[in-house]
């Protein structure tokens, strides 16, 4: 069969059903092997876009993300989603045409070196070398992306090598790589003298990350954090991981997290990290993170541990493997629940003083806060949310309560402006059960608004409530209190009619301006059948706080 | 009281300790990795963006063609070691990592010397290469090029002793290192 053929082959033998890409001159072979294939294929209108959909399907639905582009330019747009996925440990696999292999290294017309260019961001990366590799590659990639720490896997593809005639039986079990061996099992006596030291503990705090969602661990989470009354602090990507509300948690914490969580990580004397990497949106001033605790570090990724804070008792495995070890040895010492007593007083007391607040309008007026619990609202708590980066970002962390892993898309670690609605189109396409709605930054927004056209052609009925304040609101936010007001290139201006331009897409526009609309509005937009964008006009310069300002310590809150 | 394992003592806070992030000498590490195009590079690259710093590196084949050794060197005093092996581990065409204890290793490097050679100092020159068991394998009317093979250290301290006479031309391999085999009983 041909090797273009085998590829789409490899891929279904994997169990993919949807792919996102563009078609170009060197990845011709693959798509006339697509039009055959029992494949969904999904037609961005921009690479990056396809790779940020790849991510949101895989990020959704756990399963690995699919997303193609050609070579050259095609390739050189999937860079940013390619370092998403790495920096948020995406499972993904991003299969790119090539020029033909005598035209490679002669700067024929669209080649680019994209192994090279993407070395820094990949968890590996696999040129294409002999057509007999391509569907091994593919299932080599498969198995690197979504085992051990998930992250995105590139396969190029040179045009003529996937032309070519091969034999292709699917490989039965995981490939054999040599050098490829992902820990998995925690060490039990690790455990066993975390579980002490736990029991041991007067103010602990559990702080989980994104690990535990990618582990499918919530269960194994709230299980452990239930042992005893542990309180729960999550960081922006494991959010749902543990139920908010609920009475052990803190809320987020770091640089907008609640000051209970983050004053809570800065009086512990022992905090359990699952699955975080002590990012520096989460330390502050890392030397004075956290003076009085230890620290037992449980990760799949060894060089976590210990990178950014060094760990008292590190453990290495997997968390949904690690977790119900660690709840049967903590129970099994049946620790003293009251030793807890002063420190529950001290958090109750943070919680009582310093409520996650905002101060409302006195008249129609729309806080952006206000919009984000009035989505809460509207959705029953229910929906997929995406989002881009910045203020909206940081207010739907804070407002809209999570109690469901897999709820909450962001781009946590790259921060990317626009990952918002494509993440929500691949969200949809991977679970078109679920309400998928795009909280958007009317900065980000404009970023990849020729998405619109990606939902209208697929009819992919996603829901993008825009937070329109004008602005690149968070570069605002730190004009106005870091850079002494002095306001550069942060102004929306008035363009777009956001309405027209999803009209002209063939999405329905809808707008909204008076706060006593805005549930009605949403509630419409909800129920409107195929995709909405609704406009919200918000306050222009509400800033988003509480805030660790950036280089200083938690205990410095601002706001 | 460590509370160790098998028994009910919990642990005492106070008597965690974690570990030590620098060992502050020189550390040789000693990869086997997939024989593949772009290995290097990905080697190279993870130490540049990690900002970690190599001091010597040497590649070449083992005594199966589908693995190479790469030994590099670098300073213990600067780098977490730990972190440096933990991100190559990472990487998926990296097999084996050593980290070699300096008592069971043989390492050696050569090095070329081209050293000026005016008529009063050669031999001199020819004295000092005798007393470190090198090679003159080049001679022309104004210089010498002296081959030396041995430890880092000594290699230094060569290039220290012919310095003075105007050291023209100097090229080094970076070290190459392998465990030494344990004692037969």
């Amino acid at each position: 069969m041909r090797a273009a053929d085998a590829l789409c082959e490899a891929l279904k033998a994997e169990g993919v059903e949807h792919v996102f890409g563009i078609p170009g001159g060197a990845n011709l072979p693959t798509y006339d092997a697509l039009y055959d294939a029992d494949l969904v294929h999904i037609q961005a209108r921009h690479e990056q876009c396809a790779g940020h959909a790849a991510e949101g399907y895989a990020k959704a639905s756990g399963r690995v993300g699919v997303a193609m582009a050609t070579s050259g330019p095609g390739a050189t747009n999937l860079v940013t989603p390619i370092a998403d996925a790495m920096m948020d440990s995406v499972p993904t696999v991003f299969v790119t045409g090539q020029v033909r292999t005598d035209l490679i290294g002669t700067d024929g017309f669209q080649e680019a070196d994209v192994t090279g260019i993407t070395l820094p961001v990949v968890k590996h990366s696999l040129l294409v070398t002999d057509p007999r590799q391509i569907p091994d590659y593919i299932h080599e990639a498969f198995h690197i992306a979504s085992t051990g720490r998930p992250g995105p896997v590139l396969v190029d593809v040179p045009q003529d090598l996937s032309r070519a005639e091969i034999d292709y039986t699917p490989i039965e079990g995981t490939p054999e790589l040599p050098g490829y061996k992902p820990p998995t099992e925690g060490n039990i006596k690790q455990i066993r003298i975390a579980a002490k030291a736990l029991a041991n503990a007067r103010r602990p705090v559990i702080y989980g990350g994104g690990g535990i969602v990618n582990a499918d661990a919530s269960e194994e989470f709230r299980e452990f954090c239930s042992s005893d009354r542990l309180p729960v602090t999550l960081t922006v990507m494991g959010l749902g991981a543990f139920p908010a509300p609920h009475e052990q948690w803190l809320g987020m914490l770091g640089m907008h997290g609640t000051r209970t969580a983050n004053y809570a990580m800065d009086e512990a004397d022992l905090i359990v990290c699952v699955g975080a990497r002590f990012d520096d949106r989460i330390t502050g001033k890392l030397s004075e993170f956290a003076p009085r605790a230890k620290f037992v570090h449980i990760d799949v990724d060894p060089a976590e541990i210990s990178k950014n804070v060094p760990a008292h008792i590190p453990i290495v495995g997997d968390a949904a493997d690690v977790l119900p070890k660690m709840t049967r040895e903590y129970r099994a010492l049946n620790p003293d629940s009251s030793r807890l007593e002063e420190w529950w007083k001290r958090i109750r007391d943070w919680q009582t003083t310093y409520p996650l607040r905002y101060e409302d309008s006195p008249d129609s007026e729309i806080k952006p806060q206000f919009m984000v619990e009035a989505m809460y609202e509207a959705t029953d708590g229910d929906a997929i949310i995406t989002s881009d980066v910045g203020q909206h970002q940081m207010w739907a962390a804070q407002y809209y309560h999570f109690t469901e892993p897999r709820r909450w898309l962001n781009s946590g670690g790259l921060g990317t402006m626009g990952f918002g609605l494509p993440a929500a189109i691949g969200a949809k396409v991977a679970r078109p059960d679920d309400t998928v709605v795009c909280l958007a930054g009317d900065g980000s927004l404009v970023m990849v608004c020729q998405e619109f056209a990606t939902a209208a052609f697929h009819n992919i009925p996603v829901k993008v409530f825009l937070m329109n304040n004008g602005h690149f609101g968070m570069v605002r936010q730190w004009q106005e209190l870091f850079w002494d007001e002095r306001y550069k290139s942060v102004e929306m201006g008035p363009s777009p009619n956001w309405p027209k331009l999803a009209e002209a897409f063939g999405w329905t526009g809808m707008q909204c301006t008076d706060k006593s609309q805005l549930r009605e509005s949403m509630q419409t937009a909800l129920e409107t059948d195929g995709p909405v964008l609704l406009d919200v006009h918000v306050t222009k310069d509400e800033n988003c706080f509480p805030m660790i300002p950036a280089g200083a310590a938690a205990r410095d809150m601002v706001g | 009281m460590m509370g160790e394992p098998g028994t009910q003592d919990l642990v005492r806070l106070e008597d965690l300790e974690a570990s030590r992030q620098l060992t502050g000498r020189k550390h040789i590490l000693s990869l086997l990795v997939e024989n593949k195009p772009g290995v290097l590079a990905r080697i190279a690259g993870l130490f540049s963006r990690r900002g970690f710093n190599i001091d010597t590196l040497a590649v070449g084949p083992t005594e199966d063609p589908d693995v190479s050794r790469i030994t590099l060197t670098l300073d213990g005093a600067v780098h977490p070691i730990d972190q440096v092996t933990k991100q190559l581990h990472k990487l998926v065409n990296v097999i084996k990592i050593r980290d070699m204890e300096p008592d069971g290793t043989v390492a050696r490097e050569m090095a070329l010397f081209r050293v000026s050679a005016a008529v009063e100092s050669r031999a001199e020159i020819m004295q000092f290469a005798d007393i470190y068991e090198a090679k003159i394998v080049d001679v022309s009317r104004r210089s010498l090029t002296v081959e030396v093979t041995g430890s880092q250290d000594k290699i230094d301290s060569f290039e220290r002793m012919v310095r003075p006479h105007g050291l023209i031309e100097m090229a080094r391999t970076g070290e190459v290192a392998i465990t030494k085999s344990r004692p037969e009983h």
